[in-house]
């Protein structure tokens, strides 16, 4: 196949890889986007099969069965996984794609040749050697950084891995995978100093093509990739897993740069930016800079200053909530992340339907911050069969709070404080919160009186109108539905 | 006049492309984030195209060009998979 023709094709593709993304603007046209993104891909695929230059039918079979391997477990973890682990899942994936770049940068740096990269002379030019380590350089962090993230998202090893865990490295991994920052002294000099050397060493590489250099350069970006991640919190994970998938495209584009490929470039491009608007709107929706997000250690200050003056809270009983909510006109349900994990999306569901049949209107406020990645909610109630347009997102259903008679806060903590609004010396002072205390009653859901991942107290708690409904999300839920219905 | 370079042209591909997802994303809806990410992460997979090109290099590149055909096949498969999962759940009222 001509080259010119397999770019024709090449830019089919990246039309429709567009065309994917665009389709997301609504539920409604996101599933034909999907299929255009796989129509993109199968198309990318096949004008490289018919493109490769010298292949037997060996290269074809290897190519075939790794294909197989790889989309037979990709399709089986998609079709097992469940909808709580999605930020995992997500996180995973990312870090394939690190070092799927990683592992194409090493074949284009053995083969040159064939990635038609060489001079005349069969060195590589210096400008694909630069390509190369930067796009070999994002790849490793991406993998290493995602590697991370992934633990701080699962917060534990499944039993069968646990075992395959040599002793003497168990409390690192569980502190690895603990969703709580883990600072080292100095880490931003030690982050500098590996940052540098990583550098010296790509420039090591352009001059003398050294294989040594090429190694440690990319040994020392999966490290740097390690030290990124670990003294970032939990709940900041929504800003990490974007910014993730933006280093997965940044890989993809450095790559395309290396091999030529244009389409490469433009689907780097696209999800380079693509992750990179979400860690914004991410950042924003917690009135944070970016980089005092990536510095690390939100939350390990703030709890000391948290004040635990002798308020009193006001709790109530499953009945007592069930009683007001059924003679409510409106009701707006307010999940967070622990409406994930105690996976109480369809006992919200059943609470919905109840409340529905008996008239009252129910809508849900999603924070574009609640749970651990961004869209995390939407995706729980949809799972659970809440139709999308009883879902608003903080924006659209901020000044009907005002007008509800209940507020029930599922799971959620600092995206509901009002000292973010009034206190100036709040740490989360500015973010953006629900304004869930407009609300003529607010029920609160909480296993206990523990403070919020920012560490800081909740005046929400003390208010007259705050009814505390102590105990376990989905079973507290369950019960409210229990009552109403009796 | 003189011809452009090719990695000129590839910068000003870049660039524009830049351009064209940071409009196409922010008409997104927040509601379909996550399934944003899970298909920007498949369609990142197209990597596999620099995969295949090292597999069929032979030799040493093969290798590596398996293991990231391997890698990327995962992420392809599952990726648009767990999309199409996602959004098939998200529907309207009645």
């Amino acid at each position: 196949m001509s080259i010119n023709i397999a770019a024709i094709g090449y830019l089919v593709a990246a039309v429709f890889f567009i065309l994917a993304l665009r389709g997301l603007s609504s539920p409604a046209t996101s599933r034909a986007g999907n299929r255009y993104g796989m129509a993109g891909m199968t198309i990318a695929i096949v004008i490289t099969l018919l493109a490769l230059p010298h292949a037997g039918i060996g290269t074809y079979l290897l190519i075939v069965l790794g294909i197989a391997i790889g989309g037979a477990a990709g399709f089986v973890i998609a079709r097992r996984i469940e909808m709580t682990a999605m930020p995992q899942l997500v996180a995973a994936f990312h870090s394939l794609v690190g070092l799927a770049a990683v592992f194409v940068a090493a074949g284009a740096f053995l083969n040159p040749a064939d990635f038609g990269i060489t001079n005349l002379d069969g060195s590589i030019k210096g400008l694909s050697l630069v390509e190369m380590g930067l796009g070999t350089i994002i790849g490793a962090i991406t993998f290493s950084g995602s590697v991370i993230a992934f633990g701080k998202l699962q917060a534990k090893l499944p039993p069968g891995a646990e075992a395959l865990v040599p002793g003497f490295l168990k409390p690192a991994v569980a502190a690895a995978m603990s969703s709580r920052p883990i600072m080292l002294p100095a880490r931003h000099a030690i982050n500098i100093a590996i940052g540098l050397v990583i550098l010296l060493l790509l420039v090591a590489v352009t001059a003398t093509e050294s294989g040594t250099a090429f190694v440690l350069m990319t040994l020392l970006a999966f490290a740097i990739g390690v030290l990124l991640i670990i003294p970032i919190g939990g709940a900041d994970m929504p800003v990490v897993v974007s910014m993730l998938n933006s280093y997965s495209g940044w890989a993809a584009a450095g790559i395309g740069f290396t091999l030529q490929n244009p389409m490469l470039i433009v689907t780097g491009a696209l999800v380079g930016s693509s992750g990179a608007i979400l860690s914004y709107i991410m950042c924003r929706a917690m009135n944070r800079s970016f980089f005092s997000v990536i510095l690390g250690g939100f939350g390990e200050t703030a709890a000391a200053a948290a004040d635990t003056g002798d308020k009193t809270v006001k709790s109530g009983s499953a009945e007592d909530a069930a009683f007001i909510m059924e003679n409510a006109q409106k009701v707006i349900i307010v999940p967070g992340y622990g409406m994930a994990v105690a996976q109480a999306q369809h006992s919200v569901r059943e609470l919905y339907d109840t409340l529905t049949k008996k008239g009252v209107e129910v809508r849900f406020a999603i924070h574009p911050v609640a749970g651990r990645m961004p869209g995390h909610m939407n995706v729980l109630l949809a799972e659970a069969n809440i139709p999308y347009d009883v879902v608003f997102e903080m924006e659209e259903i901020n000044n009907e709070f005002g007008q509800a008679d209940v507020a029930y806060v599922i799971g959620a903590n600092d995206i509901t404080n009002p000292a973010a609004k009034t206190d100036t010396s709040s740490p989360i002072y500015g973010m953006p919160v629900l304004d869930v205390d407009r609300a003529k009653a607010v029920f609160f859901v909480k296993r206990s009186m523990a403070a919020g991942y920012a560490g800081i107290d909740n005046p929400l708690f003390y208010m007259d109108r705050t009814m505390m409904l102590f105990g376990d999300a989905k079973k507290m839920t369950e019960e409210i539905v229990r009552s109403v219905e009796g | 006049m003189e011809a452009i370079d090719p990695g000129i042209f590839n910068l000003i591909i870049f660039v524009l492309a830049i351009f064209v997802g940071y409009y196409v994303v922010w008409s997104v809806t927040p509601a379909l984030h996550t399934p944003l990410m899970s298909v920007t992460n498949a369609i990142s997979s197209v990597i596999i195209v620099g995969a295949l090109i090292a597999t069929g290099a032979g030799g040493a590149a093969a290798v590596f060009g398996f293991l990231a055909v391997v890698l990327a096949s995962v992420n392809i498969f599952g990726g648009f998979a767990v999309t199409e999962r996602m959004l098939a759940m998200f529907k309207k009222r009645g």
